[in-house]
């Protein structure tokens, strides 16, 4: 009888790495990789000999200068004495402006058009058809140009307003201005970041609305929360919607009244209107072409999504004698979100680095501070073009992970 | 395969070498053709004509470097730059050389690493508004929307001045002169700024330029002249040297007409060395000996090409003014070609 013995250890031979299949894909990868690390180290080392060669070794000293310029929309306090870096954060602010402003209207649109494409009443959906592929087929710089050209030239010179009871809403060729919410008895602004180019202005005002809103809203949840418990345990179903209202509506009315809210018109004064909320014409016209191109992306994404749902769930719907619209916002609605949301992400993350054509129509956004004057008085291409290029990455990357996050929350939980 | 990989890259890798190394002077004879940047548009600087061919005071410029280097001034390719692309492609060697009314400063000098090789138009900046505004002076602009090219040096004086003077305005940033025509013709803002000639060359293509004013406040120094990068100091002194023939030529009276029989030899010496006649410039140049010959009959010298493009009998009507010569009070003012 034979002993039964550990099979022989398999020595390791450096030719293994090679004729080995078990360790070959991994070496053919760390080659490869080194490959790839020496191309991108000769790459970069070739760029930095060549500015030095130039004499523009790579720096980034000239975000501390003066600037210089002026910026017609700016959120923050800024005069052409501020730092490159200043002019660089309100370009920035100006950025994220027209992304949130542009996903909120392209959602919006973008909904009710997909939604509107699969009408079963013939002329509405031709019509949104239309609007579909006329948007999705043509470049979006064009719809910028020709809107900002439409508002532009179809709208009258601020003088036409002389001696006119302007009203509270004026449209001229430079803008429409909105009454302006002001407080006379404001609570001023906390300053942040002392007297840094990244230096922040809050208005305490705007914090107190925000508070006493967040907490009116979560009050009226509580209140609904209660009547659905009562609801399940009595069958009764007590009406709220009175306190509710009231809860939602009287402190913030009684917070508008402590600080003295009225409303500031904008007023013809020399050249321009002065005062009032001024939605620069560049930024409507980017607002508008961006958030209908791609919402135009976005009602066909949404038509994907309804279409993905099995028509028995309308049916079914239909046989408990839901309405058509409840059946769309209570059945369908909520299951197609699942197939909707991850390429609604795309479409979020395209309208924001489409933004980056506001040059084009003037609108100075991070691409025409810090990618545009920034970088042509200083000379710094380089330096600003890696610059603007982390900015979106990092927009780009918050909003895949908020939009992510989202997508976890509303997808099939299977238990 | 993965030979010829590697090869394709090592080719690369010595193609990107070599350039860097090599003179503009030598690329620019060996392609047989000069890039030169100008505006994408200012009719009497920088235009291509019905025909298509550029033609202005700038584009005079690179045409008579063009006829100095390669004998012939239609070899030339004309690359359009707004304000904000000029730099950045001269400084990656897109083009030879920039002739596109750019403004010599010192930033641009010294930081930007830019030779600028002389001034080919002395210029300042000024304001253009609607006759019916009824402004007479730019102090009372207060509040006032400007139209402004961004990247310029313009765009920094605009700051300055309404700074310095203790008055508000609302910048409207713009890429190119035709945009910013059209803005300010369309009434989206009340001032047009840049330089004065600048200015003049864009009401002359106005329906009804009398219904515009240019206001009297100049608010800044503008040299405008041709540029190279910094560091190639041959190719430089050719495109300085091409500049400064003209000059020179209207000075010493050497114009297209008689630069034939001139070119024969003459009783100056110095107009014999400027046409080759005498002496070596052209070889010290690197070019040819009748070098300045052929840059002066591109088109004519420095007068020549300002009465045609820019003078008071085209449409734009600039007087010589601080650009005559300094023989007749103005600042133009040639080296000695010795």
């Amino acid at each position: 009888m034979s002993t039964l013995t550990d099979p022989p250890k398999e020595q390791f031979r450096l030719s293994m790495l090679l004729y080995d299949t078990r360790y070959r894909s991994a070496t053919i990868q760390v080659v490869a990789m080194f490959g790839f690390m020496l191309l991108a180290a000769w790459l970069i080392n070739n760029a930095i000999i060549n500015l030095n060669t130039l004499g523009k070794p790579v720096a980034f000293g000239f975000l501390g200068e003066t600037a210089g310029y002026d910026i017609n929309q700016r959120l923050l306090d800024y005069s052409n004495q501020d730092s490159h870096m200043r002019a660089a954060f309100l370009g920035l602010l100006n950025t994220l402006v027209i992304a949130v402003l542009g996903c909120i209207a392209a959602t919006i649109i973008g909904v009710v058009v997909g939604v509107l494409r699969l009408s079963s009443n013939w002329l509405v959906a031709r019509i949104m058809t239309v609007y579909v592929e006329m948007f999705r087929n043509v470049p979006v710089l064009l719809w910028i140009v020709l809107i900002f050209a439409i508002v532009t030239e179809s709208t009258p010179h601020p003088k036409v307003y002389k001696g006119l009871d302007t009203g509270a809403v004026v449209v001229t060729n430079r803008g429409t201005y909105l009454p302006e919410p002001l407080f006379s008895r404001s609570l001023g602004d906390i300053h942040l970041f002392g007297n840094s180019s990244l230096r922040f202005d809050v208005s305490i005002d705007l914090i107190a609305i925000l508070i006493v809103l967040g907490l009116s809203i979560f009050a009226a949840m509580k209140i609904r929360q209660r009547a659905d418990s009562i609801q399940e345990a009595t069958g009764d179903r007590p009406r709220t919607w009175h306190t509710r209202a009231a809860v939602l509506i009287l402190p913030i009315a009684a917070l508008l009244l402590a600080l003295g809210f009225h409303l500031g018109y904008a007023e013809l004064k020399g050249f321009n209107f002065k005062g009032g909320t001024h939605l620069r014409n560049s930024l409507l016209a980017l607002w508008l072409a961006l958030s209908l191109y791609t919402a135009a992306f976005i009602a066909e994404i949404v038509r994907a999504g309804i279409l993905a749902i099995s028509k028995g769930q309308t049916e079914a719907a239909a046989a408990l004698g839901l309405r058509p619209n409840k059946t769309m916002n209570l059945v369908v609605l909520p299951q197609a979100l699942r197939v909707i949301i991850p390429p609604l992400i795309s479409n979020y993350l395209n309208l924001t680095k489409n933004s980056s054509l506001a040059i084009a129509v003037g609108y100075m956004d991070i691409t025409g501070t810090l990618g545009g004057i920034t970088m042509n008085q200083t000379g710094r291409e380089l330096e600003c073009v890696l610059m603007l290029m982390l900015v979106y990455l990092a927009i780009s990357l918050s909003i895949s992970a908020v939009m992510n996050w989202y997508n976890e929350a509303v997808k099939l939980k299977e238990r | 395969m993965k030979n010829k990989v590697i090869l394709g890259a090592l080719t690369i890798a010595g193609l990107a070498a070599g350039a860097a190394a090599a003179g503009t002077l030598d690329d620019v004879k060996a392609r047989g053709k000069l890039n030169c940047g100008v505006t994408t548009g200012l009719v009497g600087f920088a235009a291509p004509n019905a025909n298509g061919e550029w033609e202005g005071f700038d584009v005079a410029v690179c045409r008579a470097v063009a006829a100095a280097v390669l004998g012939d001034s239609t070899a030339v390719e004309f690359v359009p730059t707004t304000g904000k692309t000029r730099f950045t492609a001269l400084a990656s060697g897109e083009i030879d050389m920039l002739a596109r009314n750019t403004t010599w400063t010192f930033s641009r000098d010294v930081d930007l690493k830019f030779e600028f090789v002389g001034v080919n138009y002395y210029d300042g900046q000024g304001f253009m508004v609607p006759k019916e505004l009824g402004v007479s002076s730019a102090k009372e602009l207060d509040g006032a929307t400007v139209c402004i090219q961004t990247g310029t040096t313009t765009e920094l004086n605009l700051a300055d001045f309404f700074r310095s003077n203790n008055i508000s305005y609302e910048p409207v940033p713009i890429e190119t002169n035709a945009e910013a025509q059209q803005q300010y013709l369309a009434g989206a803002c009340d001032v047009y700024t840049t330089d004065a000639s600048g200015l003049a060359a864009t009401r002359a293509t106005f329906d009804d330029p009398s219904a515009h004013v240019l206001l009297p406040e100049i608010i800044s120094k503008e040299p405008l002249g041709p540029l190279v990068r910094h560091g190639d100091h041959e190719w430089g002194d050719v495109v300085r040297w091409s500049l400064n023939a003209l000059v020179a030529a209207e000075e010493l009276g050497v114009t297209s007409a008689n630069i034939g029989e001139m070119a024969a030899g003459t009783e100056n010496p110095e107009i014999n060395r400027l046409l080759g006649t005498e002496g070596t410039l052209g070889e010290m140049l690197g070019l040819s000996a009748d070098w300045a010959k052929n840059a002066i009959g591109a088109g004519g010298n420095y007068g020549e090409v300002f009465a045609k493009n820019i003078g008071e009998d085209t449409p734009i009507g600039l007087a010589r003014g601080l650009n005559a010569q300094w023989t007749e009070g103005g600042l133009l003012y040639a080296p000695p070609f010795r």
